[in-house]
């Protein structure tokens, strides 16, 4: 804080000329945009993949080029591309980037040079996953676990050409840039606030933002080294995870390695990057609930603890992703308690948001809507999520198509659901136009419902113990027809929900030109994104006085002021 | 408004959903009917959350909708609600994993005195191994493997020459006797899962795992590989018979020995090679084509090839595409093939059986 006003006054370098401005930006809004075009033009590339999967599963044989190798190339491609290179760089590298500096009052990232050569590293790392698709025998479909040994052995799509060395280099580059985007954010939460912003002013999202990125920095060098292990088995032949191996009427040149050691080190990343992904979208959340309900968020305290909480057990439930996988099977009893502890601070989240809309009075914006439906399904996909964690329900379920409802429903349609309240809410602040609303609603009722038919009856499949990651069920005799006739079902229910998709993106492209006005603050927002001078925002972000912060970000419906909201920099005796 | 109509209609079938829906369990048909009771646990007890946490949502809504210049009412903390909250959840909690715990401590804890047998998974087949008349098995070492040898069996261990070996995808176990597997792997991770009993298990390389189960029921069942194991993962299948304890050692006993397995020569054994070396997972011996084109009728028939050209399917083709699988793909197969290793002797019964499957 000392800092910040030390910094006051001084001339804020400029960039310069065309290139300076929006390619080699180190502007932190523009960082942020940069990362969120990426993100989503791969991500819509990971949606293709997965609709290229469902026509398979919904109508087999139709399109001859869907061979199982390529199915199961397009599964690989689909998750990974969702999990990391989408979801992860769109809320910490977009939100993140654009939110930390703005909500804090900064005048940007602590470190702006290495916030540019994050985003530069992470379009490599894109670059380095795109071109796999074009070398010799594709990409690779190792499943995006990428278990050894069949992930470098042939058998396996992408196993004989690049296409898994490539994807591993991808994860390295994607690792490093993760890693100078995080420091710069970890940095500037706790050096760059404005005066007044104590950490518990700071708006919940930051605080989500905050804690995901520490556990990135703990959970991706896990990842990093079984990659890099990975690769040295591929192609210098050690044998990190390669025990003795008979195939092919051979017996390999491994011998003495552990694959279950993989395993070990791709969860100990795994599973906190599943919190990664949720916890900036529980900030969202945080954030659009209490601004749409017109309503102070319940018990900002234990929120934040219940954060803390997550962040930290979050490290040690990683092994309820292998119960059956070969490991000591008494490991099970510990995981499935912690796993089961973890439960309780996600709950309470869950009671806070819905005790916010206890006496609010709620506004049902396209943002509103998108929060209200990430709280059905998060909670469908919370509570199956009891089902796994409890090692033996996890037993007949792990590895059917309960697993793919349930971990669709909590790691990708909430999340998504999150990302796109997010996005609605926050355009105004970086376009200063206003989204379509008509648009968002036949956007959001298509993504809402749609998803929703396509992934729960999934979990039905599951119990009856249809296994996952079947490029066909015609081989088997207890999965009845009116399996493959849900899957049409599933199939058709994907492709109107995909389709949809471009209405946002329309509505994107559109609304720049032809949006309504946004104003400085179009929802009456609480937090300093919506107070600087501009709107949107300059470079800077702030007049030559930063702004002082006097309150928590949720005086919603305070007793005694005219308005129905008190913006954080507002003191006690301007309140009118 | 549209939203509440929606989402109650949504809350409502997913709960009445339970009730009606076409796909559920298959009928159990194991000793683990425990971890059955701890699902429908927790579907209660998730159920009653979701009803409530959702309703409450759905009354906040209707209740509490945006009136112009109304202020919602201001309250940033409630201790004792959180606490109270927080209890009822950590008993929910509590309801759930003990029972889950419980049976998990049976899932694990292996009977003493159990039939044993050995699960051998490879691509894309299963094979099986009983410790044979001396109840011991005989050493394995994953050097020894061969095309002969497929279990990898050391020959110069007494205990290994009894070891029956049952080199085929077809299983039969004793009803109401328990039963030990013990799991291996010769190359990639697998599962062993059969729905009706309940049981799954990862089978993983260089290390051995162990599940078990009593069957219950008299019946056919299918082994349905669970863990991602390559391209012909969705075809691992396998069959359990569960027999009664007279017809299944009269199987047993009709079953060869490490012993004769090491004495028999190649000549007519092409279809036996085909099955232990996993060939027929992708190449079936009935007009059906899988992964790989099937082998009925095959030979002698003219076949295009992804470059365009037409080959002969010959013995010389046969052996090339054995060899050296993915030289010359066939059209409309991709180049997934792995290549193999075998003796002249080996490939010449493997060509002489695709042979005997043309009419």
């Amino acid at each position: 804080m000392e800092q910040s006003s030390a910094y006051e006054g001084q001339p804020l370098h400029e960039p310069k000329g065309w290139w300076g401005r929006y390619v080699f930006s180190q502007d932190h809004k523009v960082i942020g945009l940069q990362y969120t075009c990426i993100a989503l033009a791969i991500g819509l590339t990971g949606m293709f993949l997965s609709l290229l999967m469902r026509m398979q599963l919904g109508f087999p044989g139709l399109f001859e080029s869907i061979d199982a190798g390529s199915y199961y190339q397009d599964v690989t491609m689909h998750g990974m591309i969702m999990v990391i290179y989408l979801l992860t760089a769109l809320f910490l590298g977009g939100f993140g980037n654009y939110l930390i500096p703005l909500m804090l009052g900064s005048r940007d990232m602590a470190f702006p040079f290495v916030n540019m050569l994050s985003f530069w590293f992470y379009l490599l790392s894109v670059l380095i996953l795109v071109a796999s698709f074009f070398v010799e025998s594709g990409p690779t479909g190792a499943g995006w676990t990428l278990y050894p040994p069949q992930s470098i052995l042939e058998g396996t799509p992408g196993a004989d050409g690049a296409g898994i060395i490539l994807m591993l280099a991808s994860l390295a580059v994607f690792i490093i840039a993760f890693t100078m985007g995080g420091l710069n954010y970890i940095t500037t939460v706790l050096q760059s606030r404005t005066r007044g912003m104590t950490l518990m002013r700071m708006p919940l999202i930051i605080w989500c933002i905050f804690l995901a990125t520490f556990l990135g920095l703990l959970a991706f060098p896990a990842l990093l080294v079984g990659a890099i292990m990975l690769i040295f088995d591929r192609v210098l032949e050690t044998s990190f995870f390669m025990p003795e191996i008979f195939k092919g009427g051979e017996v390999l040149d491994y011998g003495g390695g552990s694959p279950v050691l993989f395993q070990h080190l791709f969860w100990f990343f795994g599973h906190p990057e599943v919190y990664i992904i949720a916890l900036p979208a529980f900030g969202i959340i945080s954030e659009l609930i209490s601004c749409h309900a017109r309503k102070n968020i319940f018990g900002y305290n234990m929120m934040v603890w219940a954060l803390i909480a997550i962040a930290g057990i979050a490290f040690i439930v990683w092994a309820h992703h292998m119960y059956v996988a070969g490991m000591n099977p008494y490991l099970g009893f510990f995981f499935a308690t912690t796993t089961l502890i973890i439960a309780i601070p996600t709950a309470i989240k869950v009671y806070n948001w819905v005790i916010t809309l206890w006496n609010a009075n709620i506004r049902m914006t396209v943002p509103m809507l998108y929060c209200l439906a990430f709280l059905i399904t998060f909670l469908i996909g919370g509570l199956t999520g009891l089902f796994l964690g409890n090692v033996a329900v996890d037993v007949p379920l792990s590895d059917t198509y309960f697993v793919v409802g349930h971990f669709h429903m909590v790691m990708a349609v909430s999340p998504v659901l999150a990302l796109y309240g997010g996005l609605y809410h926050w355009y105004p602040s970086v376009t200063g136009r206003m989204l379509d609303d008509r648009l968002g609603k036949i956007h959001f009722w298509i993504t809402f419902i749609g998803t929703y038919l396509v992934y729960f009856p999934m979990h039905y499949i599951g119990f009856l113990g249809v296994p996952r990651r079947y490029y066909s069920n015609d081989q088997y005799d207890f999965i009845p027809q009116s399996v493959n006739d849900l899957n049409q079902f599933i199939t058709i229910c994907a492709l109107i929900v995909g389709a949809a998709q471009f209405i946002l993106l329309y509505n994107f492209v559109v609304s720049i030109y032809k949006g309504k006005k946004a104003g400085s603050n179009p929802w009456g927002a609480c937090t300093l994104e919506w107070q600087a001078l501009e709107s949107p925002p300059g470079h800077g972000n702030w007049d030559v006085q930063l702004p002082v912060v006097h309150r928590w970000p949720y005086d919603y419906g305070l007793p005694g002021a005219t308005a129905d909201f008190v913006p954080q920099n507002v003191a006690d005796e301007d309140i009118t | 408004m549209a939203f509440v109509i929606v989402t109650t209609i949504i809350v409502i079938g997913t709960v009445l959903w339970n009730f009606i829906t076409p796909w559920w369990f298959t009928p159990l048909a194991s000793n683990w009917g425990a971890l059955d009771q701890t699902i429908i646990i927790s579907l209660w007890v998730t159920g009653v959350a979701f009803v409530l946490v959702s309703g409450f949502i759905l009354y906040c809504v209707v209740k509490f909708r945006y009136k112009e210049g109304h202020k919602s009412e201001y309250e940033p903390e409630n201790t004792k609600l959180e606490v109270i909250l927080t209890a009822i959840t950590t008993v929910g909690v509590i309801i759930l994993l003990a029972p889950g715990l419980i049976a998990w401590n049976d899932y694990v804890n292996l009977p003493e005195d159990a039939m044993e047998v050995e699960g051998v998974g490879q691509q894309w087949v299963w094979t099986y191994r009983f410790p044979g008349e001396d109840g011991v098995y005989g050493n394995t070492n994953g050097r020894l493997f061969s095309s002969k040898n497929t279990f990898g069996l050391d020959p110069n261990d007494p205990n290994s020459q009894d070891d029956i070996l049952i080199r085929s995808n077809h299983l039969h176990l004793p009803i109401d006797e328990p039963v030990v597997f013990q799991l291996r792997s010769k190359d990639v991770l697998h599962d062993f899962y059969i729905p009706q009993f309940r049981a799954k298990m990862d089978l993983v390389p260089g290390q051995q795992t162990n599940l078990w189960f009593t069957p219950t029921v008299l019946g056919t069942y299918e082994v349905a590989c669970a863990e991602y194991c390559g391209t012909g993962h969705f075809a691992m299948r396998g069959i359990i018979t569960v027999d009664t304890m007279n017809d299944f050692q009269s199987w047993l006993t009709e079953q060869p020995t490490f012993f004769d397995t090491m004495n028999e020569g190649t000549k007519g054994q092409g279809k036996q090679i085909a099955q232990t070396l996993g060939c027929v997972a992708c190449h079936s011996d009935n007009g059906k084509n899988g992964i790989g084109p099937t082998w009925k009728n095959s030979f002698g028939s003219q076949r295009m090839m992804t470059s365009g050209e037409t080959v002969i399917v010959d013995a010389e083709y046969i052996k090339e595409s054995i060899v050296n699988p993915n030289e010359k793909t066939a059209q409309g197969y991709a180049p997934v093939m792995p290549a193999y290793k075998m003796s002249d002797d080996e490939l010449d019964a493997i060509v002489e059986y695709i042979e005997t499957l043309s009419e």
